[in-house]
């Protein structure tokens, strides 16, 4: 943009990025109180079916019971009001945060994640458009305030430890890769984000789900917002189906990856510490899709491992990206 | 999920896809390999063990301990990535490295551990996917399986009544065939199963399915073997050139080579390489990101025996093809030319020396060794400066990667250089020990500090050594007063195209494996008095969550072809469908996440 202080720009879109995460922290907080009131309602409904249906769920073929009642509360609309209520908080921050995302590329003339700041303010971006994106097939919102927290924690925090100002783009970056590589791995982790949203709340809803089953028929259900959340069966199917389009992504993007490292380094691949950990991740996700087809190993474990998983993703890009800085001097090359 | 151990198809002989016995969509406990134990005997422990290696758990397992193997080559420096952190891990932790060198956590991913894992994955690999590629083969070019006897039990059923006028069995056969087109038309292997009183087709697709992952685990062993095989035949050889200087591609010049396992030295491909002119640019004082270096071009003439030179030019992400090779610029700096007369003025010493750049500033340092001519042998510690400023605490720094005010800075040793011995030694270091400082530091003499163009004595009288200015006559400042070096990196590299190739085999081969729904349709019809009953039943084998849209979508489908007067029933199982419970919505299009199998 001729003419446009970039330095102006960045920081409008700094101001966007601010009033963004301000608005998920206003999500996250209608999300919780959706969540606590939902414990509330469930109680009020009628709940010697849930618990029935519950109780064969448990069993595998047939699933459905607590999902079916789920849906039925869902079908009561006006019940949900805080959720809907986080949800366009949620789509407001998006548009503040999309807005800021593109003035920040603007700004540098180029893509915007070329840094330890911009790949927050993209990878988060998609996340968020990703799990926005869901709602409108799956009803999900039970884990909106799990992403709009994780929204807020880490885009105010990579704000606060990252930001630097516009600078041109160092040598090694100069490539078409850096477009393809990155986003589509940004893309990929927003998958695995789900997807490990989707295991926690399994675990939790399995847990429940035992309980249920142990507990004598006419016991005092407890409250909890679970009741109106899928069975743990639909939601590992559900955290699997995003975990294997991840995983599609995250295989891309290591292929990648190996094209760009060898035109940039003259090699495809040498166990520097990213290439080591995007391999790593690259792994853990076979292995979870293998857990899901072995038998023993469906269920809690399979979602163990979808979670830590995840953990390593973000291990990848947080901490690996700052101590990766460390590593790579291009022997010259860069500052 | 779908398909429950009460399956009825599943003990089929023409089942299409081999599982190991512990895959979770096996048959159940009975052959589990838990519980049988194996008759004693060499062959019998063999068949056993090579059942456990070839399971599902141990593949599993196996991938995990991958995962985990590969950590602590990122926490610790590798001797292939990083060699000179492993030198300073070695000084830095005297104690520790040698126990971590024992269990070669320096060189991780060759050590014996990490080997046995991804060998033992791969042996587990070869000998999973061979007997399924087998089956796989058989079950392309066999037919569906035979109808089962009570569709009614499998999860997706559906049936209708069609009211007939004439002949109840030529309608139900009429329907069926009806049904039988639809199938095939939409991508179904097909086969008529009539008799007892019934007419069905079955029908199975998504082989590809099955094909993809047969791919995908096949290609991970070619991504592997190139790799393996491809490295012996990879040459990777460094080598620093300074503007003006010309290099041809054999061994004897190159400073570092690394030749892979069936790569001999005279094999290199012949040609040469002469290092025109090496551009960089700084972003200027006062703008975001000022002293960036940025834009590096080495201007290159390569020549072919026989061949014209051609220009070419190397710049990051930008290697230059010549003749098969792959020409990559690592680095660049300063090489100050430094002429030194002895103290009758006859040229002992003349010659461009590259000098390490230290920082981003390009402050550098190197080496001058002048071995003969002078009556002991010299050695010159130099710092360079492109842009010299002086710090509060007195010492020399640059503040500008540029030639702005460039200043080198030497401090003269006398004595031996121990290089008469044959020893190796780096030409960027400098062993004072046994030699005499006679200029800087502690000696009594000033350290020589000069700018391009400039002479000075050195101490002793032992002659005077000269920075020259290499600026082309009519160059404004100190514009090309110092040469420049790039230095290079020439790859010849045969593993990479294959490598790339079977990558993305596999990504395709997982694309299909993963995505391609694979499952059974079946339609029946039974003729009976008042009209033809017809079944529906679909059967996911592996992961489906569209089986049951697909098989709402075939009873309409199949309705719309069939005479006016057929109706559906309600199903004899109502699936649970939530808020719309009874309507025909295809279960995907709800908003409730329990629909998923
Ligand atoms: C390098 C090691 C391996 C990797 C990276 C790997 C990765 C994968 C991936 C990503 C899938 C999902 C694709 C699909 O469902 O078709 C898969 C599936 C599968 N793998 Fe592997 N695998 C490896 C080794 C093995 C071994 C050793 C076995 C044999 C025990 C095996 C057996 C299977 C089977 C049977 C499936 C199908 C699972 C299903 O039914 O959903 N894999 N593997």
């Amino acid at each position: 943009m001729p003419g446009t202080d970039p330095l102006l720009l960045d920081e409008i879109s700094l101001l966007l990025v601010w009033t963004a995460v301000a608005i998920y922290v206003l999500a996250f907080i209608a999300y919780a109180i959706d969540l606590a009131r939902r414990s509330d309602l469930a109680l009020k409904a009628k709940d010697e079916v849930v618990a029935r249906e519950l109780v064969t769920a448990g069993g595998g073929g047939v699933i459905g019971g607590s999902a079916a009642s789920s849906a039925s509360t869902v079908a009561s609309k006006p019940r949900y009001l805080w959720a809907r209520l986080g949800t366009v908080l949620t789509t407001l921050g998006f548009v503040f945060h999309l807005v800021a995302t593109v003035l920040r590329g603007v700004a540098a003339e180029r893509v915007p994640w070329s840094n330890m700041y911009e790949f927050a303010l993209t990878g988060l971006l998609l996340i968020i458009a990703v799990y926005l994106a869901v709602l409108t097939r799956y009803d999900l919102r039970f884990l909106g305030s799990l992403m709009t927290g994780l929204a807020v924690l880490l885009l105010g925090g990579a704000t606060l430890a990252f930001h630097v100002e516009v600078v041109p783009l160092a040598d090694p970056l100069k490539s078409v890769w850096l477009v393809v590589h990155v986003f589509v791995a940004s893309l990929a982790t927003a998958l695995f984000a789900l997807a490990f949203g989707l295991s926690v709340v399994q675990l939790i809803q399995a847990r429940r789900e035992r309980k249920l089953a142990e507990a004598p028929t006419d016991a005092e259900p407890k409250r909890s917002f679970l009741r109106t959340v899928p069975s743990a069966d639909a939601l590992e199917s559900l955290a699997y189906r995003f975990a294997i389009v991840g995983f599609i992504f995250w295989t891309f993007t290591l292929i990648a990856g190996s094209i760009w490292a060898n035109d940039a380094w003259g090699r495809f691949w040498g166990f520097d510490t990213k290439e080591v950990w995007t391999f790593v991740i690259w792994v853990l996700y076979a292995g979870y899709i293998h857990a899901r087809a072995t038998r023993g190993w469906r269920g809690t474990r399979s979602a163990w491992l979808s979670i830590i998983g995840f953990t390593a993703v973000l291990f990848n890009f947080t901490i690996v990206n700052v101590f990766f800085k460390g590593l790579h001097a291009y022997s010259g090359l860069t500052t | 999920m779908s398909s429950s151990p009460s399956d009825p198809s599943r003990r089929e002989p023409t089942d299409g896809v081999l599982r190991p016995s512990d895959h979770a969509d096996s048959a159940a406990a009975s052959d589990s390999d838990d519980i049988t134990q194996p008759r004693l005997g060499v062959v019998g422990w063999a068949r056993w063990g090579w059942r456990q290696l070839t399971s599902m758990r141990t593949a599993l397992v196996l991938l995990l301990l991958l995962a985990i193997a590969a950590v602590p080559g990122s926490l610790v420096p590798q001797r292939t990535a990083d060699p000179n952190g492993v030198t300073q891990y070695f000084t830095d932790n005297p104690d520790l490295a040698p126990v971590l060198d024992n269990l070669s956590l320096f060189d991780v991913y060759t050590s014996p551990w990490f080997s046995a894992i991804y060998l033992l994955l791969f042996i587990s690999l070869i000998g999973c996917v061979l007997p399924r590629t087998k089956h796989h083969w058989k079950a392309l070019r066999s037919q569906p399986p035979r109808t089962p006897a009570r569709l009614s039990r499998l999860d997706d059923h559906r049936t209708r009544t069609i009211a007939v006028d004439g002949d109840p069995d030529a309608a139900a056969s009429a329907a069926v065939d009806t049904a039988a087109a639809q199938l095939r038309k939409s991508g179904y292997r097909v086969a008529r199963y009539d008799g007892r009183g019934t007419f069905s087709v079955s029908a199975e697709r998504g082989y590809l399915r099955e094909t993809g992952n047969l791919v995908f685990h096949a290609a991970l062993v070619g991504v592997l073997v190139a790799v393996g095989l491809g490295g012996g035949f990879t040459y990777t050889g460094q080598r620093v050139l300074v503007e003006g200087q010309a290099f041809a591609n054999s061994l004897l010049d190159y400073s570092s080579f690394n030749p892979g396992r069936f790569v001999s030295g005279d094999t290199l491909t012949p040609y040469s390489m002469t290092l025109d002119q090496f551009d960089v640019s700084y972003v200027p004082p006062g703008q975001p990101g000022a002293g960036q270096a940025g834009d590096f071009v080495a201007h290159v003439t390569t020549q072919a025996p026989g061949g014209d030179p051609q220009d070419g030019e190397v710049r990051v992400n930008h290697p230059l093809d010549v003749r098969g090779d792959r020409v990559y610029l690592l680095g660049n700096g300063y090489a100050p030319t430094v002429t030194i007369r002895d103290a009758d003025g006859r040229e002992v010493f003349h010659d461009s020396v590259a000098f390490l750049p230290q920082d981003a500033n390009m402050t550098s340092l190197g080496v001058i060794k002048v071995a003969d001519g002078l009556p002991e042998q010299l050695g010159l510690l130099g710092f360079f400066y492109p842009t010299m400023d002086v710090l509060p605490s007195g010492a020399l720094t640059s503040t500008f990667g540029d030639l702005e005010y460039p200043v080198l800075t030497l401090r003269v040793y006398e004595g031996d250089l121990g290089i008469d011995d044959g020893t190796p030694r780096s030409v960027y270091t400098l062993d004072p020990s046994g030699m005499t400082q006679i200029a800087g530091g502690d000696s009594g003499n000033p350290a020589i500090q000069l700018m391009p163009g400039q002479t000075e004595d050195l101490p002793n009288g032992l002659g005077t050594i000269t920075f020259e200015n290499e600026a082309p006559a009519g160059a404004s400042g100190y514009d090309g007063s110092v040469k420049r070096f790039a230095s290079l990196s020439i790859h010849r590299d045969l593993a990479g195209p294959w490598v790339l190739a079977f990558a993305l085999l596999a990504l395709f081969g997982l694309l299909a494996a993963l995505f391609v729904p694979r499952r059974r349709m079946w339609v029946k019809a039974t003729p009976s008095a008042n009209g033809v009953s017809i079944e529906y039943a679909g059967l996911a084998r592996g992961e489906d969550p569209t089986l049951a849209a697909a098989v709402d979508q075939l009873v309409e489908k199949h309705g719309t072809a069939l005479p006016a007067q057929s109706r559906p029933d309600t199903d004899a199982r109502p699936r649970p469908t939530g808020p719309e419970a009874g309507s025909p919505t295809p279960p995907q299009s709800q908003p409730d996440t329990g629909k998923v199998d």
